[in-house]
């Protein structure tokens, strides 16, 4: 009975993990088909001849090398600039003492209640008197700074004994030097959680670059993706190769990063 | 030391450190929440000047009258009530699940976390080769229990059931790890008092497991709700930028990006986020009052 029940258990997750994975080799299995072979009946999983040139073609058939850059660029520019600004911001609120703090501290954590949708017309207005709509800064400036990422920091920075802040100052170390010296170091995990959550949440980012770009030379993967649709038409074998294309660099980073990501997921999950 | 009071001198330096941070959240978001409230009682509006010759309620009395708008409500509210109950109820399941296994433990929890690591936009491409009514993967399994192939992405009908199912599938994932940890911090000590009681496997799990994590339900449950209200990206690439077949699919936020994009409305835009807004801060409200009482910490 009791192996029974395990056997059965190990059967109901992996059905389940086979309709979780379901999708991804549909993807991966219809990039690498002939055209006609998409289309057969009954579908066929492995395809009878491997066309790797797919993903060749499709990456050619639209400007997929200028999208890559442009989120290269606008994940690695926003992820390093909003760390720099949430670490010293956290670092404030968690060691300095300071007039209002306790104000400021409850005024940005209801404005984490406030869903950002709603401020994509009045950023929109913004960046375009600015002359910014459909440039990097459009896509970077207003991500500089995460209120979510200075609070999670800041719990962590509290959390490291305040005595060491004590010793340090003491033997003539300055405020600057403590946080990247001593504080930072000891945070490794929490930043490098809220890192990667960072760089899933901007290389996904959608609706943001759809509205801030309207020329191809802008548009990040993503929104380039979208766009290659209409272009694709029905060549669903090129379309799956486009998708896996932009898919497959945060598995690879989810793969090698898992136990941070899941960290970080459960800590800042759990308090946000 | 220890109980140092902020000074001048002190408040100027913290200042400093938060200064970066603060000059982008002020114009960025601060700002822009104060705007877009106020966006939403313009009534007339010049964008390429900024001006505002007159303001009131016209906006929401149009989105109360606009039948586009009730719909888009409606369908969110259905969105919302067929998505979150489901990802609930099944992460749950299958976190106590992949709890009780240690062999390939690991494996799994990789396997069903990976769709929250993908791209939206990419994978609902996917999805609408799996939907593809005549050589989509969906209906050829539904085939071999002899189900009549379902027009998933043209048939009102059944476009928002579609558009449901995706949206589980992916936000299983984040759902079961955070009831994961959940579980792990449950003292088994209950569980073998319980056993010592007679509870079988199901009370067990009705009067321990269920009061125990139920903090993290309601975490999960008003993750869901905010995060679903604002249903927007799987739409637009599921539907290859439409909301879907006779607008079967328009969201909330899916008329706000009409009304902003592609209809240059903004204060009409403004005015359906803050009902947003109140829609979420609402059922916030209602979940906070109830946790209050059914919810053990």
């Amino acid at each position: 009975m009791k192996k029974f029940s395990r056997v059965l258990l190990y059967l109901i997750v992996t059905l389940g993990a086979l309709t979780m994975l379901m999708p991804f080799l549909w993807m991966v299995s219809t990039a690498l088909k002939t055209a006609p072979e998409t289309i057969t009946v009954p579908p066929t999983w492995i395809p009878k001849s491997l066309q790797w040139g797919n993903f060749i073609k499709a990456w050619h058939e639209a400007p997929f090398a200028r999208y890559f850059v442009n989120s290269l660029v606008v994940t690695t520019v926003t992820t390093v600039g909003q760390l720099f600004t949430s670490i010293l911001a956290a670092f404030a609120f968690a060691r300095l003492k300071f007039f209002g703090k306790n104000l400021i501290f409850v005024i940005f954590l209801g404005t984490m209640m406030i869903p950002g949708e709603m401020l994509i017309i009045p950023n929109f207005v913004t960046l375009s008197h600015l002359r910014l709509i459909d440039t990097y800064g459009a896509l970077i400036i207003p991500w500089l700074a995460s209120f979510f990422t200075v609070f999670t920091l800041r719990q962590t920075f509290q959390s490291t004994p305040e005595q060491i802040y004590y010793a340090a100052r003491m033997d003539g170390a300055s405020d600057w030097r403590y946080l990247w010296h001593v504080l930072v170091p000891m945070s490794k995990s929490t930043i490098t959680a809220v890192t990667v959550l960072q760089v899933i949440g901007s290389w996904n980012a959608f609706m943001w670059p759809l509205i801030v770009t309207n020329s191809d030379k802008m548009r990040t993967l993503p929104v380039g993706l979208q766009a290659f649709t209409t272009d694709a038409g029905t060549q669903y074998q090129l379309l799956m190769a486009a998708s896996t294309f932009v898919i497959i660099p945060m598995v690879v980073l989810y793969v090698f990063l898992q136990k941070y990501i899941i960290a970080g997921i459960s800590k800042a999950g759990l308090k946000g | 030391m220890m109980n140092e009071k902020p000074t001048w001198r002190s408040t100027a330096k913290a200042l400093l450190y938060l200064l970066p941070m603060l000059v982008i959240t002020i114009t960025f978001n601060i700002w822009p929440i104060l705007s877009s409230f106020l966006m939403s009682f313009y009534t007339k509006y010049d964008y390429y000047t900024d001006k505002v010759s007159a303001m009131g309620l016209d906006n929401f009395k149009f989105l109360l009258s606009d039948p586009d708008f009730h719909l888009a409500v409606r369908n969110t509210l259905i969105f919302v009530a067929g998505v979150v109950p489901i990802t609930v109820i099944l992460s749950l399941v299958i976190a106590i699940l992949l709890n009780q296994i240690k062999w390939l433990s690991g494996f799994f929890r990789t396997v069903y976390f990976l769709p929250f690591v993908t791209s939206t936009v990419a994978i609902a491409m996917v999805w609408n080769w799996i939907y593809h009514s005549d050589y989509g993967l969906m209906n050829y399994f539904l085939g071999l229990f002899g189900i009549h192939a379902i027009n998933w992405l043209n048939d009102p009908h059944w476009s928002l059931l579609a558009l449901i199912i995706m949206t589980v599938w992916k936000d299983l994932g984040f759902n079961i790890i955070l009831f994961l940890v959940g579980l792990n911090n449950i003292d088994p000590g209950y569980y073998r008092a319980a056993e010592i009681d007679g509870a079988n496997a199901w009370q067990r799990f009705l009067n321990v497991t269920v009061p125990m994590i139920s903090p993290i339900t309601f975490l999960v449950s008003v993750n869901g709700i905010i995060g679903s209200f604002k249903v927007f990206d799987q739409i637009f690439a599921l539907f290859g930028g439409t909301p879907g077949p006779g607008k079967a699919d328009l969201t909330i936020v899916y008329y706000l990006y009409q009304k902003f994009y592609t209809e240059y409305k903004y204060p009409i835009a403004a005015a359906s986020g803050v009902v947003l807004f109140f829609l979420i801060l609402a059922v916030t409200l209602v979940q906070m009052w109830y946790s209050r009482k059914h919810v053990h910490y």
